[in-house]
């Protein structure tokens, strides 16, 4: 039955990882598309890291790049027609682009998983859930069809799934949505992973069913201390969930900056045009602000820095100069821990 | 934040405009482009179409004057040349080029003038089986319901029929095998397959947004139909259409070596003739046979080349 | 605003008889004069009474037999004042997409009235439903499917012009295509293109463009900015206001986003399993719901404030929402309820305002199908 409950999604301190660094480690990456119509950069210099136990969002909008970086990461970009002409993605401290296919192997997937916006698309509909929950158990750790499926039902259970052992023989179809989504999560679990990628894990549920999902994903990395990278485009859900937060436009981060800092003072124009331009369900606003223009053409990224063109603070300085990804501080020039904003005139955007 | 404009009135318009000058002078080269006129582009930077459309313009030419490629009459009965006289490869272009058949007629003229039965009740059959099977599949799946229950159904019968023995009762009955005759028995006989990708792509085009728009705004059938519907259906009945071209080139040709093809020049019965003596005279069979292949080859290769721009995806 | 009817009051105007064969000419017309005539701000405009569709579930490949039916929509009623915004939000599989075909005549009702200026337009055809279909239009959903790709921009929305011709004459049409680009914020200049060539945001706006065509008195908007980027959203929504206020527009918005949805309409009507759980005004639904539901979607929405996450209450509903095929007993929303009663099994809530706030001068008092009615704020953080 229906709970009413008073949601404790405090961030709580959590270890690091064993040998302190953080699991993963993004630096420098690229990554380009080579098409018909000339090359899309997708990606351009995105670093990011996330420690066991995080949450990191990475917040943008289509083309921004954020889902072509995690498929870099799970190494399920088709290559060609991407590259990935420089960068590292550091693993507990070992670049996985210059590791052989093997090693690469034993990481994807045991220690890193990923979870899909698409549950229906992304499960085999003719193997039952069972079969495909317990094929990962099978296969990385020999385990016997039996055993397998005791854990394929353990799992479905662990995941919140009523009645986990009668359905456990059922297709995907059988399923709804939201279910689905479990058993995608159940997967990417099986073999507790220390780091989870969620691209757009709700995007597709009803709000009710969303919020279901969300707090499942929650108290799981709390139980197993995962990092966990959750790429959006929706504010809201970071919120809800998310330590720190990763802002993404053409292929860069143009902001970075722990959750509660960000909402209250944004430190890039662009990341302050979006929380403006969202309405809000507890009031009635005037006219929404709007960010002018549209999202960049990759084939045609604008020089300087890339939102240029739809920026209201915008002097020639941006049109020629890429902003660098820079420490944010206070006015007084002391620390802001975990902030950096790529913009020429982030003092003014932060304390204007 | 004063500085930000919080007027649509102002944003909106200045702001599309500003995005929209700058896009101007960006996309000039590619002002209009229609998807017809991308696949077109992606096909003229294919290979395999060159070397098709190169092969099928020259079969083209072959088939309206076949008198610029030789000089001799495909049905001179020429005596003074010897019985299966050998080719003479040196001879080039000439009547005696590849050599003779059984009767003394040059095999060189024969399969230059064969060139334009086969392309013909290629064409033919093709124009009848696109009309035929692209009327009735459209039919079908954009009324649904008991009309494409009854099409569907009418399909399946004529499915199960054997292409080519259906073929050969039919024009068994023929004395005078003319080409419209054989045209009108293979057509009868292969529109169903473009019936049923005709009626797959109305399916998935009627329940469309675009069309749901255009029935809001009170279009009537035939706007919804010609307009909406078939432009966007047409694309896989195109490529069905190219590659069974071929296959009803090669259908003719072995109704005809089964003597129930066409009367008169064809590679088909050039091939059946060819057939007796190919212990004695191979080049009789082996030049039309040539031919046959070639063009057959030509028109799948297109086939394959147009579904490639059409539908890149399947790449 | 608009005084909300009272549901019970008929509508005025008659439901059409069947037409005699020498009269059928005569009473199109009246039929035609009646869809014409202008109707003043803050009346009724559409009257939506009991609408019901069913889909029939068959078995069988000729002969078919049918099974059952999906009930998508089932028994819905509601006003739509001129000038305002009447918001419908639910989630997937409640119905409200298949309302808005409903009301575009793109699907037959399987029972129950739409009244445009009194006449019942599931029962009109010929000329009559023509002028209908030129004062009420549509706003898709997906911009990428809404645009025919063999057309260029300039056909695609001067296309109800063709199909309207006493709209616009002949000459005039391209400069009224290329007035609408410029009205929608595109570059006149663009006629000529395909839309493949524009981004989502654009798209929308050719969409719009093209339901602007026919200077029609109501919109449906179906879900029109949920395919949308976040940053283009807020443009096409301001642009949808604009265009609202200029051309004197009623809009039904149907979205599952909520906060979207707050933002634009004067009214709202939520729905679950194919009827409508509750509706009043925006400040009414939002700030005092008082059906379950609403109370629980609306604490589902994740709200752009991380401070909030901390204290906010929030509503879990359990499962999923049932097949419409086959709906729960008495109220709809009781197995996933976390009031359900004995009562709510055996006996149908109906839409009306709850007997204790009755007369009441109360936000409260607004429309709601719930036995057990309360109000409770979710939105506002504690």
């Amino acid at each position: 039955m229906t709970t009413i409950q008073k949601v404790s999604a405090v961030p709580s301190p959590r270890d690091a990882g064993e040998d302190g660094g953080p699991l993963l480690e993004v630096r420098d990456l690229h990554v380009e598309f080579h098409t018909r119509d000339g090359v899309v950069k997708a990606v351009n210099g995105v670093n990011y890291s996330v420690n066991a136990g995080e949450t990191l969002a990475v917040l943008g909008e289509s083309g921004s790049g954020k889902s072509v970086t995690a498929q870099a990461i799970m190494g399920i970009l088709d290559m060609p027609p991407a590259k990935i002409p420089q960068g590292e993605i550091r693993f507990r401290g070992q670049d996985m682009l210059t590791m052989s296919a093997e090693e690469r192997r034993k990481i994807r997937g045991r220690r890193i998983s990923m979870i899909f916006q698409d549950a229906l698309s992304s499960l085999n509909p003719v193997l039952s859930v069972g079969y495909q929950l317990g094929e990962m158990f099978r296969v990385h750790q020999g385990l016997s069809k039996k055993e397998a499926k005791t854990r394929a039902v353990e799992l479905m259970d662990r995941v919140k799934i009523p009645a986990a052992k009668a359905r456990v023989d059922d297709y995907p179809h059988q399923f709804s949505g939201g279910m689905r989504q479990r058993i995608m999560i159940a997967m990417a679990l099986a073999l507790e992973p220390d780091l989870i990628i969620a691209d757009e894990p709700t995007t597709a549920l009803d709000v009710t069913v969303q919020a279901q999902v969300m707090d499942l994903l929650a108290e799981l990395q709390r139980e197993y201390n995962m990092g966990l990278i959750l790429i959006t485009h929706d504010l809201g859900v970071v919120a809800d969930v998310a330590d720190k937060i990763a802002v993404m436009y053409a292929g860069r981060i143009v902001e970075q900056a722990p959750v509660h800092d960000l909402y209250k003072r944004p430190a890039h124009p662009y990341t302050r045009g979006l929380l403006d331009s969202i309405p809000r369900l507890d009031h009635k606003g005037q006219e929404l602000f709007a960010i002018k223009g549209l999202p960049p053409n990759l084939l045609r990224i604008p020089s300087g820095c890339a939102f240029n063109p739809r920026c209201p603070k915008a002097q020639d300085i941006c049109r020629t100069q890429i902003p660098e990804l820079e420490p944010v501080t206070e006015r007084d020039g002391s620390e802001l821990p975990g902030r950096a904003a790529a913009c020429h005139f982030w003092k003014e955007t932060i304390h204007g | 934040m004063p500085e930000l404009t919080k007027s649509a009135d102002e944003a909106v318009p200045s702001a599309t405009t500003a995005a929209a000058g700058a896009e101007v002078s960006e996309d000039k080269p590619e002002k209009t482009r229609s998807l017809w006129g991308d696949a077109w582009r992606d096909l003229r930077s294919n290979w395999i179409f060159i070397v098709s459309a190169v092969l099928i313009l020259l079969l083209l030419v072959m088939a309206a004057w076949p008198g610029l490629f030789t000089n001799a009459d495909p049905n001179n009965k020429d005596l003074a040349n010897h019985y299966l006289q050998h080719p003479n490869y040196g001879h080039w272009f000439q009547a005696d080029w590849l050599g003779y058949d059984a009767q003394g007629r040059s095999v060189y003229a024969r399969a230059i003038y064969g060139t334009r039965a086969s392309l013909l009740v290629g064409a033919g059959t093709t124009v009848l089986v696109v009309i035929l099977g692209g009327v009735i599949g459209m039919i079908a799946g954009y009324f649904g319901g008991w009309v494409d229950a009854v099409l569907s159904r009418l399909t399946d019968m004529f499915m199960g029929i054997p292409f080519l023995l259906g073929a050969m009762v039919m024009l068994n009955s023929f004395t005078d095998r003319s080409i419209p005759v054989v045209i009108a028995a293979l057509a009868f006989l292969g529109w169903t397959q473009t019936a049923r990708v005709m009626r797959g792509a109305v399916i998935t085009v009627k329940s469309t947004d675009y069309v749901q728009a255009a029935k809001a705004l009170g279009a009537g059938t035939g706007r919804i139909l010609f307009r909406h519907v078939m432009p966007n259906a047409i694309a896989p009945v195109i490529v069905v259409a190219t590659i069974s071209l071929g296959v009803y080139i090669g259908a003719e040709a072995t109704l005809s070596f089964l003597g129930l093809g066409l009367n008169g020049v064809s590679w088909g019965n050039d091939i059946s003739d060819g057939g007796n003596s190919i212990r004695v005279a191979q080049w009789i069979m082996l030049y039309p046979s040539i031919m046959l292949s070639v063009t057959v080859l030509a028109f799948i290769m297109l086939g394959e080349a147009v579904r490639n721009a059409l539908d890149p995806k399947t790449r | 605003m608009a005084e909300p009817s009272k549901k019970d009051e008929q509508p005025v105007g008659k439901v059409n008889v069947s037409k005699a064969d020498g009269a059928g000419a005569r009473l199109e017309d009246e039929e035609v004069a009646a869809i014409e005539k202008p109707v003043q701000r803050g009346e009724p405009i559409l009257q939506v009474r009991d609408l019901k569709k069913h889909f029939p579930l068959t078995q069988g490949i000729l002969f078919k037999k049918q099974i059952g039916a999906v009930k998508a929509v089932d028994g819905v009623s509601f006003d739509l004042y001129q000038g305002e915004t009447l918001g419908i939000v639910g989630e997937s599989g409640c119905g409200k997409s298949t309302v808005a075909k409903l009301l575009m005549n793109l699907e037959q009702a399987t029972a129950g009235h739409i009244f445009y200026k009194g006449q019942d337009i599931t029962k009109l055809s010929g000329r009559a439903l023509k002028a209908v279909r030129r004062n009420i239009q549509m706003v898709f959903q997906d911009p990428y499917t809404s645009l025919n790709p063999r057309m260029t921009v300039g056909d695609i929305i001067g296309e109800p012009f063709d199909i309207h011709p006493e709209v616009a004459p002949k000459g005039d049409r391209r400069r009224r295509v290329q007035e609408l680009l410029d009205v929608v914020g595109l570059n006149p200049e663009y006629i000529n293109r395909y839309p493949h060539q524009f981004s989502g945001g654009q798209r929308q706006r050719i969409g719009i463009a093209r339901g602007l065509a026919l200077n029609p008195e109501i919109i449906i908007c179906d879900e029109p900015v949920s395919a949308l980027d976040v940053s283009v959203q807020a443009q096409v929504v301001n642009l949808m206001e604009r265009l609202q206020d200029e051309f004197n527009l009623s809009y039904i918005f149907i979205a599952h986003d909520l906060s979207i949805v707050r933002h634009i309409s004067d009214r709202v009507g939520v729905m679950y399993l194919g009827q409508m759980a509750e509706i009043g005004t925006d400040e009414e639904i939002y700030d005092h719901p008082t059906h379950p539901y609403t109370q629980a979607l609306l604490s589902a929405v994740p709200v752009p404030d991380p401070d909030a996450r901390e204290h906010r209450e929030r509503i879990i509903l359990t499962g999923d929402v049932p097949s419409p095929a086959n709906p729960p007993s008495g109220c709809r929303f009781r197995t996933r309820c976390w009031k359900a009663q004995e009562k709510c099994a055996t006996e149908v809530p109906v839409l009306a305002v709850p007997e204790r706030f009755k007369g009441t001068d109360s936000p409260a008092a607004h429309e709601s199908a719930c036995h057990f009615a309360e109000e409770k704020d979710v939105v506002h953080a504690a």
